[in-house]
Formats: structure tokens, sequence, C-alpha cells
């Protein structure tokens, strides 16, 4: 029978059966096109959301802070990666088994581990900075409630030799003192972070996007010599046990490009270990604190009257009987000399000779010089609490206090200006910028002060004072020719001058084409010597000896005579000159 | 008509399980390229942390002592260094 032929066909089934098929069909359908709108369109974002939050993962991308290096490529300043171990109090329930096996292995006490977890905030610290592996034998515990997180911790390799020129970095790794402030913007580096999709092993299998590129905080060369900072703290520290200082500094300066190859200041902390500080260990010396800086000054009186042809180099100047008063104060010689050249009152450091000599010269033109010697005003090196110094303006000096200015004292400088100053001697005349980080291409000339004759003349001068008959032989190197000038200060306190004393020393070498600036610093020498010549000279010698040897400079100076001085053989003819104060 | 679809169908079929290769392939090199990358970072901290013991190790107040009281080793005095011109380019 054929389909066509069926009798079923011909029997009619009710129409409202048919048209109720077609409404529920449909109307399902319309529901699933609904739903479906309703998921893709209007739930659309939150859903997506929800699907990415099963894979799709932003991992944070740390940035580590940049290496310190020396000019040698050493590296005196390295991050590297430790643990935090945080712990939100409310969730770490530890039976006291745990909380003891936890305590031994951060070496802490149980009591107070027990104190920070039952502190009432949703965040504690349990110890900062622990090692990966300990780090890891406390994740194999599997506490609850007791969290890690990467930080960086700063090693510092030098320790207390570098302390202050570096400084050091806080426990979020930013930068807190010494190059780590001065140049925080560059080492630090920016975090980023990314969002990858993971599997289900927890592996990342695709790059979604870079939210933000991390940054790496950048490496920095300085100038700083490692091996002259060595010498300079070694030195330093030898001269401060004998002398029974309270403090002291040195600077060397390269004469050259104005690079900073080395600072130390005493007493000095160890970077690496910080916990019993104190104020006088932290304190940057050479930058922050200054001091009158006694004749070391006299050769700038000097090189004005030099420059501005009121002397000669071989002029004479009178300074029998070793005693000067000005309105009602009187200056002194710790000597009588008599009759001096303008050359002799630096070899022999005469304060007479000296007032007498910046007696012809204008208070405006001192203190121009002064100015532009950069005394009175910071160097801007980018160390915290650089220090001016003080210098009055010019309207306010008293005759009285111009002559005490000319041999250093109403005047304040910090070492590192002092040294800088050099540079205008130890150059021809002209002063280029200080720099801590390395210099490729060396300043050829900078802002002049001087004139390139009078810079030469100076040299001379300052190369008589550390020769037998100047304040200063001990400063003698053997093989090289040197210059330099004795300082020996009364403490001011107080509005008034103390017995005790600041000894300095500042000069350069070779005497024939400066390499080198020194400066030393020895604050409140108490082992019976205070003379800069005495307590601050030999410190110079040594330091310099060894970075010129270091350095390979060419010696400059026959060896013979300097040896027989140094057999101890030198003429007893020749007096112990002790410099003025 | 029929064989074209097939042939057609064949195609699609192909290049679909081909870019499922292809992206299960690309996810593998990626893992891989983390672990790269993170080894690279772990050699990073390591070469830190080598740098750091070199400096440890390095310090002038160790190589002082070293060559004093080990190899007996004193600064040359002045008379015993002979400075040596470096010759002009020629």
């Amino acid at each position: 029978m054929k389909f066509a032929s069926s009798p079923l066909l011909s029997q009619l089934l009710p129409a409202w059966r048919s048209r109720l098929v077609a409404v529920v069909l449909l109307g399902a359908f319309a529901t699933l096109g609904g739903r479906s709108l309703y998921l893709q369109v209007v739930r659309n974002d939150f859903l997506q959301q929800k699907g990415e939050s099963r894979y799709s993962r932003v991992i944070e991308l740390s940035a580590t802070r940049g290496r310190i290096a020396d000019r040698q490529g050493d590296v005196l300043a390295v991050s590297t990666p430790v643990k935090s171990l945080w712990a939100i109090p409310e969730d770490a329930r530890l039976t006291p088994t745990q909380a003891r096996e936890l305590a031994a292995l951060l070496e802490m006490d149980v009591r107070e581990l027990n104190r920070k977890l039952a502190a009432e905030h949703e965040f504690v610290f349990i110890k900062r900075q622990i090692p990966p592996d300990t780090a890891a034998k406390v994740a194999a515990l599997n506490l609850p409630g007791i969290h890690q997180q990467n930080e960086y911790r700063r090693y510092y390799p030098a320790g207390e030799v570098a302390a202050h020129m570096l400084g050091f970095t806080g426990v979020d790794d930013n930068g807190q003192e010494g190059i780590e402030l001065a140049f925080d913007g560059q080492l630090a580096g920016k975090p980023g972070s990314r969002r990858v999709i993971k599997d289900r092993l927890g592996r990342i299998v695709e790059d979604v996007e870079s939210i933000k590129a991390p940054q790496e905080g950048r490496d920095i060369v300085l100038a700083l010599d490692s091996k002259i900072q060595y010498l300079a703290y070694t030195h330093l520290r030898q001269a401060m046990a004998e002398n029974k200082a309270k403090a002291g500094g040195v600077v060397v300066l390269d004469a050259k490009t104005g690079e900073v190859l080395a600072l130390s200041n005493l007493p000095a902390y160890n970077p690496n270990n910080r916990v019993k500080l104190t104020g006088a260990q932290l304190r940057n010396r050479a930058l922050t604190d200054v001091f009158e800086p006694g004749s070391t000054m006299k050769p700038f009186t000097i090189a004005l009257a030099l420059e501005k042809g009121r002397f000669r180099f071989d002029s004479t100047i009178q300074t029998a009987p070793g005693r000067l008063t000005i309105g009602n104060a009187t200056i002194h010689d710790a000597h009588m000399h008599g009759l001096l050249t303008v050359a002799q009152v630096i070899q022999k450091s005469s304060n007479v000779g000296a007032a007498k000599i910046a007696a012809t010269l204008a208070p405006e033109e001192m203190w121009q010089m002064f100015d532009a010697l950069g005394f009175g005003h910071p160097l801007k090196l980018g160390f915290p609490g650089e220090a001016g110094g003080r210098l009055r303006p010019f309207k306010t000096w008293r005759p009285i206090e111009q002559a005490t200015m000319s041999y250093g004292h109403g005047i304040s400088v910090s070492l590192m200006q002092l040294a800088r100053a050099y540079l205008a001697f130890a150059r021809d005349g002209d002063l280029v910028p200080l720099s801590l980080a390395k210099v490729d291409t060396p300043p050829l000339a900078g802002k002049s002060v001087f004139s390139a004759q009078t810079a030469r003349e100076v040299r001379a001068m300052l190369e008589m004072a550390v020769q037998p008959g100047g304040t200063a032989p001990k400063a003698q190197i053997p093989g090289y020719r040197v210059a330099g000038k004795t300082g020996t200060a009364h403490k001011l306190e107080g509005g008034g001058y103390t017995d005790r004393y600041v000894s300095s020393f500042v000069g350069f070498a070779p005497a024939s084409d400066p390499r080198l600036i020194v400066a030393v610093m020895i604050d409140e020498p108490s082992g019976g010597k205070y003379y800069g010549g005495e307590v601050a000279a030999p410190v110079f010698a040594q330091v310099m000896s060894g970075s010129l040897r270091t350095l390979g400079v060419a010696p400059d100076a026959p060896l013979k005579p300097l040896q027989v001085a140094q057999d101890g053989t030198r003429p007893a003819s020749i007096p112990v000159v002790r410099e003025s104060m | 008509m029929l064989r074209l679809n097939l042939i057609l169908i064949a195609i699609v079929l192909a290049s679909a399980l081909g870019a499922v290769a292809s992206q299960h392939k690309a996810r593998k090199l990626f893992t891989e390229l983390e672990r790269e990358q993170d080894r690279m970072r772990q050699l990073e901290v390591e070469w830190g942390q080598l740098q750091l013991e070199q400096s440890t190790w390095a310090a002038h107040a160790r190589i002082e002592k070293v060559a004093r009281d080990r190899l007996h080793m004193k600064a040359p005095a002045a008379g015993q260094v002979i400075a040596v011109e470096r010759q002009a380019k020629s």
C-alpha cells in the first residue's frame, strides 16, 4: 500500500493540534534565542571575565635594582633575591609544635613569634629578608596562614671600607644614603606586570598582553677606585688610632677629570649589618661637616694677590715681630720669621704674612674668589645633607675678619670643597665639576679662577712647603715631587676657640704634572701631636704614594736625596717649622 | 557536486586539525621559552651572588694579608722601581 493512498490521511485531525506544536516549538526557539542573547550580549563581559579568571593570570614582574661597580668593574653593591615571611594572624592557627618548629627555622624566639601572630592586624611580617633556602624549608612545613613574598636584599662586599661613599638602601630596596640615594632614580627598577594563560599544571602557555613592562635598574659605574679607597680607609684608620682622634676624612680626586676616586670617613659602619648605628657613624663628614680650614686657605689669598699684581712671588714682607694688631685683636705667628718672601709665607705658613697680603686686597675681590672656588654653596653632588660652608657677604666683613679669613679662620668649608678648590692649583687655574660617576671624556677646561701663570707659581710655593724647611716634610713621597699645604685650626665651639684642633693637609702630586689631589682632615687629634704637618701629612703621603703606584704614574723626581732623607740622615741644621695658628 | 563537497570537507577538517596542532605546538614552545627565561633570571641571580663572592675573596684587606703573611711580599722601595716610558706609536 502506498503512502498516498493510506486511509489515515483522509482522517483529518483537529487543526489546533498542529498549531499548538508549532507554537510550542517556536516558543522553545525563542527561549533559546533569548537565552543566548542574554548570555552573549547582556552578560557577556561578566562571563568573559569569569572564564578568563579560570585560566588567565596577571603575573607581577619584579625588577632588580642596578649594581654599583667601581671604575675597574668590581661590584660594590649587588641585590640578590630573598624572601619575606608574612601572615594573616586570623588564619595562622599554629599548634605549639608547629610554632616551635617555625621559630627554630627562623632563629627567633617562640614567644615573639606568638606575640606577632596574636596581633590584631590583618597582615603582619613575621620576618623579612630571609635566605631562599630557609624560606624553602618554611614552605615545606606547609603552615596555614603563613605566606611568602619575594624581596631583594642588597649586599656590600666592600663593607665598611666604602660605606659612606655607597650609602645603603632601606628594607624596601630604595636608596637612603650616599650613592644609593644620589643615583636612586637610575638604580631603582620599576616592577611591571603581564597577563598570561596558564594550563592545568600551572605552566604558562600563552602571553596575552604586557600590562606594564618591567624596567630593570641600571648598573652604575663609579669613578671610585676601590684600591685607592682601601688605601684611604686603612691609612686614615691607622692615623686615627695613632692620634686618638675623634673623627677624620680623606678625599682623593683625579685632577685631570674631576672624578672622586675615594672618599673615606671615620668612624664608619658596616652597611651589611646596620643594627647598632649611631649618628656619628652615619655622618658623611667629608661632605656634610664644615670646619674652619686654617692655613690650607693661605695659598688662595696669595694666589689672588699674585693674580691682581699686588705682589710677585719674590716680593718681601716683614713679618717681625710675629704679631700684627688690627683694631683690638692681635694675630700671632707660632715662630718669628722676620723678612719673608711671598713664597716663604706659604712655606713657613705665616699668619702675619698672609694677613698683610690680604690687607692689600679689597673684600669684594676676596669674596669673589672664594665664591668662584665654590665656598659658601653646596657642591650639589646629590648626596644628602651636603654642606655649603659659611662665607659671609663681603659687605659685613670687618678688617680683622678679612685678615683672619686670609689664613682660613672665620670661614668654614667641607673637606670635599677644599679638595675641589685645590683643583685650581693642580690644573692651570681652572675648576672642573666633580663627578661621582666614571668620566669617559675628561673635560678640557673648566671655569677659570686664576691664570695659568699664577697656578704655576703657587704650585712651586706649595712644593716648598713639603721640602725641608717647610711645614710638612712628612708629606714627601720617594720618587715624586709633591706639593701641598698643612692646616691646623683651633676648633670653634659656642662662639669661642677651644684648645681642640682640626689638622688637615691638602696636596697634589706629581707636582710637575699633577694627577691626584688628596685632602686629609683629622678631627681632634689627642695623641700629643696636633700639627697638620705631623698628623695629617703622613696620611697624605701614604695614600698618595700608594695611589700613584696603583695608577702607574711615572715618578718625576730623582731618588737620591729623598732616600737620604728617608734614612733619617737629614741635616740637623734644618729646624722643624710649625705653622701658625 | 558531492565529490567537491567531500574534498572541501576534508580540507576544512585538515586545516582545523592543523590549527589545533600548531596551537598546541606554540604553547609547548612557549612554556619552553618561559622555562629558559626563568633559567636566565636564575643565572642572573647566581651571577650576582658569584660576583659578591668574588668581591669578598678579592677584598683588598684579604689580598694584602695573604700577600704579606703567606707570600711574604712587600711593596718595592722607591729605588727598586724602574719606570718604562711607553714608546710613541710610529
